[in-house]
């Protein structure tokens, strides 16, 4: 038998050759990278420190030297909108890997143990879910000095765990009934071997998909809550808040070039996002053509 | 049925007294006596602070504590704001609530009307040019911060074109019958439109798929091959079993409209219940915060509950274990 025979791909392996037929997805991804580069390399990018304002030059026109113009505090638009999608792409993520975790293991033990334990689990994540996200974050935002990034992202994710263990859950119901389970409990697998070698693997796809869709969300109940005020408080420069000085009409009647740009940047960050999602959905799960 | 009816309802019970125990625990956190509105202050006399505490039932042990404050609200009693002083939080609300309410009804009428006939459209001439189109102004609703779609919109539509008012509920006081009712529908287009835009995306996206699926079905075919025409195959067959899940989406949609309307409201300086919420977080104003929490979060578990009774009654096939 010659070494070179192709060998058989894992339905993980197929997933993504799947994936990279999906010219949205690839569309995505690349809008994703432009936007992650901005970011990073934002110090390369602009001369102007984001947080400086110069009360000498509140709210110019676009001009050489400024080229989105200043904001109300003479700051540098452009400047902030590079560094503003740090904190969108930032919160995003951790608060996704948090909410993830959460969710995961709450998911897990509900579906893996049943019962009592499971009945808690979901009587919380129904409670937590019968309260809006948004209500339940700001009561908690009210009940607090002041919002750091962490604690933002903490907030969002003991908010939004409840989704996340639904779905986990469920897939995990259904695994346990079958019988690979059975026959891994009778060669002596520990639960937590069954859990995390037979169990996740097999509910990866589900997993990887909604969380990737909910760094979406999370980006918009970022900027959301900044443009109310109740977000990242300023100077950070943050798109939310960027956008929350068209508040002031002179602003938003003659200072577009301020407001929109960091509106488009929320707007492409999230469609990319969603388009890779629903890239690996289709991947993942290929029965599904729903769009 | 019935018996999943009361079974639903048995549940939907101790989901309120939790509900409720969450809200008193976040007013607990809260500093000051949330539920009556009184503001303690800790620099005057121990011995008075103390007597005041006393009266106030806050050296009360928790259960009672929670009990009184419970008996309270059942009366319909909320207690008094910190901010406004003299007014009760049930006062506040109350004048607030039917403009958050015209508001959710306009734009959730607005989201069916234009949702519905498009997913149906689109449904029945998958991959054509419409299609494609709805599909994109999908992708675009979903994506867009409705804060964001909302200041856009009155860019163009208010200061550019000057066809809607960006702000308020009505123009003025001396207006009334018929002309106030158009006068207030003026008003909520571009917030209906802004709140429902989200909404509309969704409803839809699940509407096509809904249709699509439905029509697969091997009783579609069975229609048509016994000769029914295709107007009765879609409208007896098809939009009856595909409307079913869009109702139930409703009754879970309904928290995501509420606190669209959150951030909507803001935009548009609209003076619903949304405004009010913001307004007491940034003066603090316990109360009517933790007045407005438990309205909303009441009004939820209302609309899941609803949506599942409803589900029940449409669908007979769904297992009631």
């Amino acid at each position: 038998m010659s070494k070179k025979r192709k060998r058989a791909q894992s339905p993980f392996q197929l997933a993504f050759r799947r994936f990279l037929k999906n010219k949205l997805a690839i569309l995505g991804i690349i809008v994703l990278v432009i936007i992650t580069l901005g970011a990073i390399f934002a110090p390369l990018l602009t001369n102007h420190d984001p947080t400086y304002g110069d009360l000498l030059k509140i709210e110019k026109a676009p001009s050489e030297e400024h080229i989105l113009g200043t904001d109300g505090s003479g700051r540098d638009n452009f400047a902030r909108l590079l560094y503003g999608a740090r904190i969108s792409l930032v919160v995003g993520f951790s608060a996704m890997l948090f909410t993830l975790l959460i969710g995961v293991v709450l998911g897990a033990l509900a579906g893996y143990y049943g019962g009592h334990i499971d009945n808690l689990i979901m009587r919380l994540a129904d409670l937590i879910l019968a309260i809006p996200f948004l209500v339940l974050a700001l009561t908690i935002i009210a009940l607090l000095e002041s919002v750091t990034v962490t604690l933002f992202v903490t907030i969002i994710a003991l908010t939004t765990w409840p989704s996340l263990t639904r779905i986990v859950r469920g897939t995990f119901l259904s695994l346990r009934e079958q019988e690979f389970v059975l026959g891994a409990r009778a060669i002596g697998a520990s639960d937590f071997r069954i859990i995390f070698k037979h169990f996740i693997p097999n509910a990866i796809g589900p997993i990887i998909v909604n969380a990737t869709l909910m760094m979406a969300s999370m980006i918009i109940i970022e900027s959301g809550l900044s443009f109310i005020g109740m977000g990242i408080p300023q100077p950070t420069p943050t798109w939310g808040n960027m956008i929350s000085e068209a508040q002031n009409i002179r602003i938003l009647q003659y200072h577009p070039e301020a407001w929109i740009p960091p509106g488009l940047g929320i707007l492409l960050t999230v469609l990319a996002i969603n388009f890779i999602g629903d890239g690996l959905r289709d991947a993942f799960d290929p029965k599904s053509n729903r769009r | 049925m019935y018996k999943y009816i009361i079974r639903r309802i048995l549940v939907f019970i101790p989901m309120l007294i939790v509900l409720s125990m969450i809200v008193f625990g976040l007013a607990k956190a809260a500093p000051g006596d949330p539920f009556t509105g009184r503001m303690l202050d800790p620099n005057i006399d121990p011995e008075v602070y103390e007597q005041q505490r006393e009266a106030l039932g806050l050296n009360d042990p928790i259960p009672v504590q929670y009990v009184n404050w419970a008996t309270r609200i059942v009366k319909g009693d909320f207690g008094e704001s910190m901010y406004y002083k003299g007014r009760s939080v049930a006062s506040l609300v109350w004048e607030r609530l039917p403009n958050t309410l015209y508001l959710g009804l306009f734009s959730l009428a607005i989201t069916l009307i234009v949702a519905i006939p498009i997913g149906i459209y689109s449904a029945r001439n998958p991959y054509s040019m419409f299609d494609y189109g709805a599909t994109t102004f999908g992708f675009f609703g979903l994506a867009v911060p409705n804060f964001f779609f909302g200041l856009v919109a009155i860019y163009f539509f208010a200061i550019k074109l000057g066809w809607f008012p960006s702000q308020g509920t009505i123009t003025g006081t001396d207006i009334t019958g018929f002309q106030e009712f158009l006068d207030r529908i003026h008003h909520m287009v571009l917030p209906g439109i802004t709140l429902g835009l989200a909404g509309t995306a969704s409803y839809m996206r699940y509407m096509r798929s809904e249709v699509l699926d439905v029509l697969g079905s091997d009783y579609i075919r069975t229609a048509k091959a016994k000769g029914m025409s295709e107007r009765n195959v879609l409208y007896k067959h098809t939009l009856r079993n595909a409307i079913i899940p869009i109702i139930t989406l409703m009754g879970f949609e309904f928290g995501a409209l509420l606190s669209g309307a959150i951030i909507t409201e803001q935009v548009f300086s609209y003076p619903g219940l949304g405004t009010l919420f913001i307004n007491s977080i940034t003066n603090r104003d316990y109360p009517v915060i933790m007045a407005i929490t438990l309205l909303l979060g009441v009004t939820i578990l209302i609309g899941n509950l609803l949506a599942d009774i409803f589900y029940s009654i449409v669908d007979p096939r769904i297992r009631y274990d």
